[in-house]
């Protein structure tokens, strides 16, 4: 299965909803997303990675390179994810201290801090 | 002898190929539904590895992967041609490359128990294994 991408705008965020693989070879797709999204403007992310069926460590480097780039723009970066199987690469990899992990949508564009 | 062996182009659209052989693989040799997903990323950490070495140093050599089930468990080999050696040491530039190549072997590590990495002069391998459930299920 490819790589699924869609953007809408809740308020002053812009949620990201990813469905698919972020391997290898979609990762780059992801990051082309983040970084056009930041370069137009849209410096608070959320991304709703609740219809992803696979995710590596490609795909971490990328949501690094997607927070770095927001936080350089004093913004923010959250993920919305309640899939275990993914959670614990999270978990593996010490990025739960990284990331805002999210249960739904709604709780990431509410959160402030 | 390996049960299965795959040996495919370096490019990042067959790492996919590998995980679907290897999950089905592992599924056929015993190894637990539950363990599957980990089988499928460690896989695929090793073969984005091995097509990132091999498309860094412009080897054109296919990534090569074994998948060996023997009575008590299921291993699978993924090797690489990058030599490795004195003077040959990875560059400590802090790219973006190197630190996804670093994450790779982070996230194989936390997930697999038994994970051996290493390399020479014909290049990498990394070996991991699961136990199947004929050695589980043993009284």
């Amino acid at each position: 299965m490819d790589l699924s991408l869609s953007t809408r705008t809740v308020g002053d965020r812009t949620v990201v909803e990813v469905g698919g693989e972020i391997d290898v070879y979609t990762a780059p797709k992801l990051r082309e997303q983040l970084v056009e999204l930041v370069n137009d403007g849209s410096y608070h992310l959320v991304v709703d990675m609740e219809r992803v069926d696979f995710l590596d460590s490609t795909g971490l480097g990328v949501l690094v390179g997607g927070l770095k780039r927001v936080r350089a723009h004093e913004g923010s970066l959250r993920l919305v994810c309640n899939q275990e199987r993914i959670l614990k690469i999270f978990r593996i990899t010490g990025l739960t201290k990284v990331f805002p992990i999210h249960t739904s949508v709604d709780e990431a564009v509410a959160a402030t801090d | 002898m390996a049960t299965v062996e795959l040996r495919f182009s370096a490019l990042p659209e067959h790492v996919r190929t590998a995980r679907l052989v290897a999950a089905a693989v592992a599924r056929r040799a015993g190894v637990d539904e539950a363990v599957l997903d980990e089988v499928r990323l460690a896989v695929g950490e090793a073969c984005s590895r091995a097509v990132g070495l091999h498309l860094a140093h412009g080897i054109d050599a296919p990534v090569h992967v074994a998948l060996i089930e023997d009575e008590k468990k299921f291993a699978i080999e993924v090797g690489d041609d990058v030599p490795s050696g004195p003077g040959e040491h990875a560059s400590d530039d802090g790219s973006e490359a190197d630190g996804e190549d670093e994450m790779g072997l982070a996230v194989i590590s936390g997930l697999v128990d038994d994970v051996e990495v290493t390399s020479g002069a014909n290049g990498g391998l990394i070996r991991m294994s699961w136990p199947t459930a004929a050695a589980t299920a043993a009284p």
